[in-house]
């Protein structure tokens, strides 16, 4: 048994702070920014750049990590520590480095790609883990940096370069794979939508445990208008759910759509607003049952009926944290080690 | 009582043999174990299947434990046994061919039934056929006598019988003038929760010991004196834990906390487990999803200043070969332990191989140099494992430290250093900006700025004010270490960071021993060949003939004098547990042509072999 752990902790206790103002500035490094024009990345880094001087942290405390692919040039431009890696690979040497210093803010930038495909097996893990990390997982259904190739949050049929005839693969949730995956905290935002894009990170990063965020970001160069059912003004409101915590789950420029569950399957359904079965959103629910049928609401082709906001955000002890306790009690049982009584062991004997 | 004999021996070479399920490591360790604190020289070779249970009674099945000791001190764990002792028809059959005639076989009857002995497609009882005449046999039911004198204790036929191990070792103990109070020791601390148990263990053992003192089967006993050793504290030592405590002493003599990344892979995973044990030391320990997640993460804590290390053997070599290209570019410490086995593939996953020496210096895409350092016995992993967290953080460099099988597993006496003659080493970490802004006055950090001597970087915690930095897998700017695909700037880094590895300082010249020095005949090994290379040439030495012998711990670099040290000698021989790959390096860096000798056996070399192969090439000269 380990010593337990203060659930209480927010993900930046033990972060040193700063007395002194900071400005978006501080975070802007001198590297001139290479995404195409117009592309959604640009809106998320200025987002991030512009909430980090809230949090008044150490700038020096803080790390940014990315895999390979477009959204993976994001440490470059962050005038904070960063290690732009090789594909797929961000969640693992973060984990390494969070665990290890339990003094920094660690961020991990990817994206479909990276993350889903060559990365699924460490992003699941770090999830199933609870490593003290703020994943940022940029989805434009689409490979940009090797120019245009099907990713696996395509939509099935999606005609690339790489698929003339259209993509044979289902698409992955990616919400739902996290939610599979024991996270503690899920949520889905998207980049042109500053104010959202700002709260979500904002709950993301005071979380302890691994926060991941996907936002939807589009990619104008090969995957145009992804998400413009979600983001135009004329259709949004009637395929875009915005979930807030404790609030009946409804929809529609006057609230006239509601989610409710149905009775025969157990899976929600989209009613009337006024339905007296609405549910009402609890992202603290010990049970991620209904935050993975929410998850589940969205159209995999259309994105219709797409969550946006937190779907989980639960307390379990951080990976790092436990492994700090173990050390901490193995030092108080048996003392600090003696490397000299560890080398000479119990079996010894002495040749004059 | 009958009158016992003492004779005495220089060495004895004793193999236990059995099924994978009969205790047969155990026994091994703890014959070992008295014999080490007797005061006698030793060198053990653990043999067993990949399988954990193979099918009971079946040749792929056996698994061995042979130990050579002696009164003066020995390099090899012995070509042949002197002594067999076989729990089982396999067991005899599987090790028959490496018994010389005249040697000893000590055989559990207790299994000889006829479907045990056509399970390994024996039609008559060797034991009744007069085919082992050649040899002295005491074909005993240890089997039998072991679950007589347990009666007393309330177990099963089954559970009785388990323990015929702990009465062979009694039994062998008492034959080479072994104490058995140590294992007596270990039983009651290992089965203190299982009194019955632990009772019927120290009474099969004693029975054994008795039985040899008893009876009429044996009238001699052996005496092997201690051997001379240098003065000292010594244990017994395997090589998997000597690496393990290497790495613990370097980050201890760097200040740097000790984060392992690692993924479990025969024959490594014994380092995993140890270091698991050390968290007092500030050891972490990670346990990671795959061999990738495994170094990914000990790269990652390296950034943060940890002393980041990665475990594993060359199928995951293999696996973590981007990173390691990735730890090159960064130029971040990190140690990659490869305790190779053999292969390709999944090979022979519990032998031993040193195939993988051209994975670890050349398995990388672009020119990718790292630092190579090999363990050339199981007591030298400890330093090995020193030098190549030496080399990793003073030049901020990925280092691949080799070990095998042979080495992993096997055992011999160490003597217990003492921790204030160890090195220190300096992180060295960066605490201040180190360059002049353009024309702003202000001091900026540049994190590929190089010590003009390493030509090692700044290595810059998270966390230090005024160093916030980006590194990354793309090429850059020699100095501000910004992006840059400039064609000239490439191959500049490209040279630097080759001339980096190439500079590396403080590796000593290849020391040749060849006494009388008329040898023309070089004979140089790498890695675990070090003992039955050495015992092969005082064998040639003894018989009359004058060779060198050298042995090479950095491959990468390689010592400076090793051109001029293979060009001094008209024949240059080199054996390897491969098919050349060291000696194609030599060839190609030093153009001196070199004579291979190659076996791939899963085994190490015998003495006797490489002795007839060095003898065959003194004659030729």
């Amino acid at each position: 048994m380990t010593a337990p752990v203060d659930l209480g902790l927010p993900g930046l206790a033990g972060v040193p702070t700063t007395d002194v103002k900071q400005t978006k500035k501080d975070f802007t490094s001198d590297q001139e920014v290479r995404w195409c024009p117009g592309c959604g990345d640009y809106a998320v880094l200025a987002a991030v750049q512009g909430f980090l001087p809230d949090l008044g942290l150490a700038r020096e405390n803080i790390v940014f990590v990315s895999g390979i692919g477009c959204s993976s040039r994001f440490p470059y431009y962050m005038n904070t520590y960063g290690m732009h890696s090789i594909h797929g690979r961000a969640p693992a040497i973060a984990t390494g480095l969070a665990s290890s210093r339990p003094d920094l803010s660690v961020w991990v930038i990817t994206g479909d790609g990276d993350a889903l495909s060559i990365g699924g097996n460490h992003l699941i893990h770090a999830l199933r883990r609870n490593v003290n990390l703020t994943i940022l997982l940029f989805n434009n259904r689409i490979y940009g940096l090797t120019k245009g190739q099907y990713s696996p949050t395509s939509e099935q049929g999606k005609i690339t370069k790489s698929t003339p005839m259209g993509s044979l693969e289902s698409p992955f949730n990616p919400v739902s794979l996290a939610l599979g995956a024991e996270a503690t905290f899920v949520a889905r935002t998207i980049d042109s939508d500053r104010q959202h894009l700002t709260s979500v990170l904002s709950a993301a990063a005071a979380h302890r445990g691994t926060s991941l965020v996907e936002i939807y970001q589009n990619c104008n160069i090969f995957n145009d208008g992804a998400f413009e059912i979600l983001k135009n003004r004329d259709s949004r409101d009637e395929v875009l759910i915005r979930l807030e915590h404790g609030e009946p789950v409804r929809f529609g420029a006057d609230g006239q759509h509601g989610v409710r569950r149905n009775p025969s399957t157990g899976s929600l359904e989209v009613c009337a607003g006024d339905d007296p079965g609405v549910v009402v959103h609890d992202a603290t629910a010990d049970d991620p049952t209904q935050a993975f049928a929410l998850s589940r609401l969205a159209d995999p082709g259309t994105l219709a009926r797409s969550p946006i906001g937190i779907f989980r955000q639960v307390e379990r002890p951080a990976y790092g944290d436990l492994m700090a306790a173990q050390l901490d009690e193995a030092a108080a049982k048996q003392g600090e080690g003696d490397l000299q009584a560890l080398l000479r062991g119990k079996d010894t004997w002495t040749v004059a | 009582m009958t009158v016992k004999h003492v004779r005495e021996l220089d060495r004895v070479v004793i193999r236990f043999a059995g099924d994978s399920g009969d205790g047969m490591q155990l026994t091994g360790d703890r014959f070992t174990a008295e014999t080490a604190s007797f005061g006698n020289d030793l060198s053990t070779l653990p043999n067993f299947p990949a399988e954990i249970r193979a099918p009971a009674g079946t040749l792929p099945g056996v698994s061995s434990f042979q130990l050579h000791f002696a009164n003066y001190d020995i390099l090899t764990p012995g070509d042949a046994p002197d002594v067999l002792v076989a729990m089982n028809p396999a067991a005899l059959k599987a090790n028959l061919p490496d018994v010389p005639k005249g040697a000893t076989i000590i055989v559990d009857t207790g299994d000889f039934t006829p479907r045990a002995l056509k399970k390994v497609g024996w039609e008559t009882n060797p034991l009744e056929d007069n085919s082992l005449s050649a040899y002295k046999v005491h074909a005993l039911d240890l089997s039998g006598i072991t679950m007589e004198a347990l009666a007393p204790f309330d177990l099963s036929r089954k559970d009785a019988s388990r323990s015929k191990n702990m009465f062979a070792l009694g039994l062998l103990s008492w034959m080479y003038g072994r104490s058995i109070d140590g294992t007596v020791t270990f039983l009651r601390e290992k089965f203190a929760a299982r009194e019955t148990i632990r009772d019927a263990n120290i009474a099969a053992l004693k029975a054994g010991w008795n039985y040899g003192e008893t009876t009429e089967e044996f009238s001699v006993s052996y005496q092997v004196k201690p051997a001379a050793m240098p003065a000292g504290t010594y244990r017994n030592i395997t090589g998997n834990l000597a690496l393990s405590y290497g790495l613990v002493a370097a980050a201890h003599q760097s200040r740097l906390p000790l984060f392992l990344g690692s993924y479990p892979i025969t024959p490594a995973s014994d380092i995993l487990h140890e270091l698991s044990k050390h968290k007092r030391f500030a050891v972490r320990t990670f346990q990671a999803e795959d061999e990738v997640a495994a170094i990914g993460a000990a790269l990652g804590a390296s950034f943060g200043g940890a002393l980041g290390v990665t475990t594993t053997s060359g199928p995951g070599v293999a696996l973590k070969g981007e990173t390691v290209g990735l730890a090159v570019s960064l130029e971040l410490p990190l140690v990659i332990v490869d305790v190779q086995r053999g292969g390709p593939s999944t090979g022979l996953p519990t032998k031993t191989e040193q195939a993988d020496l051209l994975q670890v210096i050349y398995g990388r895409n672009g020119e990718s140099p790292v630092p190579v350092v090999a363990a050339s016995s199981p007591s030298d992993c400890f330093h090995a494992a020193i030098e190549a967290v030496r080399i990793a953080v003073t030049y901020r460099t990925p280092v691949f430290l080799l070990s095998d099988g042979y080495l992993a597993n096997g055992s011999e006496p160490w003597q217990v250093p003492d921790v204030d003659s160890l090195p220190t080493i300096d992180p060295n970490f960066a605490t201040e900006p180190n360059h002049d802004g353009d024309g702003t006055g202000e001091r900026e950090f540049w994190p590929y700025l190089r010590d003009a001597e390493t030509l090692a970087r700044p290595w810059a915690l998270p966390g230090t004010p005024g160093l916030e930095h980006r590194i990354g897998g793309i090429e850059k700017l020699d100095g501000p270490g910004t992006i840059s695909y400039d064609p000239n700037n490439h191959d500049h880094m490209v040279r630097l960071r080759q001339a980096k590895i190439d500079g590396i300082a403080g590796i000593p010249d290849l020391e040749v021993e060849d006494p009388g020095s008329e040898a023309r005949l070089l004979v140089l090994g790498w890695g675990s060949t070090y003992g039955p290379i050495g015992a092969a040439v005082r064998r040639a030495r003894k018989a009359g003939h004058h060779v060198a012998q050298a042995h090479l711990r950095h491959l990468n670099p390689m010592p400076a004098n090793t051109g001029d040290v293979l060009r001094s000698y008209d024949r240059v021989l080199v054996p390897e547990m491969n098919l050349g790959q060291l000696a194609l390096l030599l060839r190609g860096k030093y153009l001196v042509d070199i004579v291979g000798y190659n076996r791939v056996r899963g085994l190490p070399f015998k003495a006797e072999e490489l002795a007839d192969v060095i003898m065959e090439e003194v004659g030729a000269l």
